[in-house]
């Protein structure tokens, strides 16, 4: 996963310019951003809001309503696991508790070294080689406890 | 030059393909072989995995499910001229998960390579475009009519009306809107086809924008999809400069072009007017109908929205009538219907035949019944806010209206199978959370009801006057079912109310269990 670089008001209006030509360039505006600095800050939103003649409350709540845009940078890596029916109906939960058990983190939560951010998703279209999950990105099928700690190591590796 | 293809399917990757891939191409070169390795959609027989096929004297070849280990035994078999090995599967239209199927909307996926538009031509591709260019606007409004097609995302909307309703109404511009937001647990079609066959929605789509007058179309994709929007956007680029879109396609003075955005995370985005919403750069809140998108859509426009499967239904249509594919199909349900079989599955994956089969021969013929060896006990047809339905129900066929009269529904063709090990009290209380977590809070009935449904839930296993709560929750499902202005809020009460219904055993006090 790239490494998250500080917000900037200067580089958030250059990313916005790129999309003022869209027709309703709020979400392309709000990926770009968060693919640049791993979050939405919430000094970002009167620059949107000013750039798209919106109020900031109108910003806010767009950036607050969904679940992909984080509000704070989250740990070196990213683990999604799958809730989905799909999944529990191969273990999916029991499997969850394991990891985040081993971790010591809850849903939302990030290691206490930084390393790791584990957040639950609701199906990833893998639901034929579940239980699933993404490390940073990459999709991971027909896991297990083990197969998730080799990912992770991987992924952590230096 | 021996061709050997290996899936790039979200799935095929996820279980190892793009190391298999690696390694393939690492002992071809230490033999000194000379092979080509394409990268293709998937099959759609996702229990076999990374499953690679070898072209031969004899046709493709292939083997399943292949990891990293088995790649230098599959040479020393003699896999460039398909020779035996535990893994061969011969023919993969010759297996019996395939062999039975009608592959009309998935005729493609899996064995071309996604991006050449070499590959799309010559297997059929562009046809119905070029049949719609043809005949122009008005026939193709009535062959879409005619053949029955219903709308895939699950509400079975016919899809030649608003296609028509679209055309009749006059606005200086009118937008084709795909649903490529596929929430729904266990279903993949969408993102198989936008990995697999691209240039068949662009197909599908600019037939639309023909059809109803439309010059621009967008593809709403949900972003648990990275690949399938990466695939996309490039086969909309490759169709760009091939004259597919732009201006004046294939220099029939008709104008179309395409755009893909990506959704946020949303799981009540996949609700038409809320993805209309969504699009336009706002809250994904739940619109009232009237009016009608096919009126008032996006920015106000009149707006085509369809799901991924309706859209991609409709080149063959174009190509080979209305009545061929009206041909197949059961009752009301018109064509071939992609079903996805998932979850606790020995034989998972994507299965497209005509209407009709019940589900009892879904899940224990083609499935082959549970992947853990014990009994089906559940299935639950329709995505998350699909009934939970119990063996006694497996003699229904999958078709819109069988389903709906049995209080459930086909939704866009997921079946996902449980074992005897589910608690479905708890899977409930789930449907209830999931409905808490997504609803846009627009209708109180879904947005406070899907908590107090948790709580209600949590009471009964507590033994907290479990009989007074089962009536409360059944009071409550009936509220939101009724009160809720979309399906989130509107279905979630089927899963919940399927259970206490069908498995209301499971519904039992826990105190006990819990002080132990």
């Amino acid at each position: 996963m790239p490494e998250a670089s500080t917000w900037n008001a200067e580089r958030t209006r250059e990313i916005i310019a790129e999309y003022l030509g869209l027709e309703g360039p709020m979400l392309p505006i709000l990926h770009a951003l968060q693919e640049e600095f791993g979050f939405i800050s919430s000094d970002a939103i009167p620059v949107i809001a000013d750039a798209l003649n919106l109020t900031r409350a109108e910003v806010h709540g767009v950036v607050t309503f969904y679940h992909d845009f984080r509000h704070e940078p989250c740990g070196h890596h990213l683990l999604q696991l799958c809730r989905g029916e799909a999944c529990q109906s191969v273990g999916s939960e029991g499997l969850a508790e394991t990891v985040l058990g081993k971790l010591g983190v809850g849903w939302h939560g990030t290691t206490a070294d930084g390393e790791v951010t584990v957040e639950p998703v609701y199906c990833l279209g893998l639901c034929a080689t579940s239980p699933s999950a993404l490390i940073d990105g990459e999709p991971l099928g027909r896991l297990d406890a083990g197969k998730i700690s080799e990912a992770l190591e991987e992924a952590c590796a230096p | 030059m021996t061709r050997i293809f290996v899936p790039q399917d979200m799935a095929a990757l996820a279980v190892g393909a793009n190391k298999v891939a690696a390694k393939i191409a690492a002992e071809a070169q230490a033999r000194g072989l000379p092979i080509e390795i394409i990268r293709t959609g998937s099959r759609g027989m996702f229990f076999l995995e990374p499953l690679i096929e070898v072209e031969t004297a004899q046709g493709r070849i292939g083997y399943g499910p292949v990891s990293v280990a088995d790649v230098a035994s599959l040479f020393d078999a003699g896999l460039l001229d398909g020779g035996a090995h535990a893994l061969r599967i011969g023919k993969p239209e010759d297996h019996p998960f395939l062999a039975p199927q009608t592959r009309l909307t998935f005729a493609r996926c899996g064995i071309i390579d996604p991006l050449s538009l070499a590959d799309y031509e010559a297997h059929d591709g562009w046809k119905g475009l070029k049949r719609a260019i043809e005949v122009g606007p008005q026939a193709i409004v009535d062959q879409v009519t005619k053949s029955g097609l219903r709308g895939r995302g699950g509400a079975g909307f016919p899809t030649g009306i608003k296609w028509k309703t679209v055309a009749d109404t006059q606005a200086d511009r009118k937008y084709v809107v795909c649903n490529a937001d596929e929430g729904d647990s266990g279903t993949f079609a969408d993102r198989m086809i936008m990995e697999g066959d691209p240039l068949a929605l662009i197909e599908g789509m600019t037939i639309c924008g023909i059809g109803v007058g439309a010059t621009k179309g967008y593809i709403y994709c949900r972003s648990e999809y990275p690949y399938a929007g990466k695939t996309f956007s490039e086969a909309v680029r490759i169709a760009r400069e091939a004259g597919f879109l732009g201006p004046n396609i294939l220099g029939s003075g008709y104008a179309f072009e395409l755009e893909l955005r990506m959704g946020a995370g949303a799981y009540v985005c996949g609700e038409e007017t809320a993805l209309l919403e969504s699009l336009e750069g706002k809250r994904g809140i739940v619109r009232a109908k009237p009016p009608l998108p096919a009126h008032k859509g996006l920015f106000a426009k009149p707006t085509v929205i369809n799901n991924v499967l309706s859209l991609v239904a409709v080149p063959t249509v174009l190509d080979r009538g209305a009545e061929f594919y009206a041909g197949f199909g059961f009752g009301r349900s018109r064509g071939t219907m992609p079903i996805q079989i998932a979850g606790n599955v020995r034989y998972g994956g994507l299965y497209e035949i005509a209407f009709g089969l019940t589900l009892g021969e879904l899940v224990d013929t083609v499935g082959g019944g549970t992947k853990s060896g014990r009994p089906v006990r559940a299935v639950q047809c329709g995505g998350p806010l699909g009934a939970y339905f119990p063996r006694s129900l497996f003699d229904t066929p999958f078709d819109y209206e069988a389903f709906a009269a049995r209080d459930g529904l086909i939704g866009h063709g997921g079946i996902v199978i449980f074992d005897d090990t589910v608690d479905m009290a708890q899977m409930a209380r789930f449907a209830m959370e999931f409905c808490a977590i997504e609803s846009c809070g627009k209708c109180t009935p879904c947005r406070i009801g899907s908590i107090r449904g948790v709580e209600v839930v949590d009471h009964v296993l507590a033994g907290v006057k479990p009989a007074e709560n089962m009536a409360l929750l059944e009071d409550l499902c009936n509220t939101m079912k009724f009160g809720s202005l979309c399906a989130l809020g509107g279905f979630a009460p089927y899963p919940v109310m399927s259970a206490v219904r069908h498995f209301r055993e499971d519904f039992t006090p826990r105190v006990l269990a819990a002080a132990e």
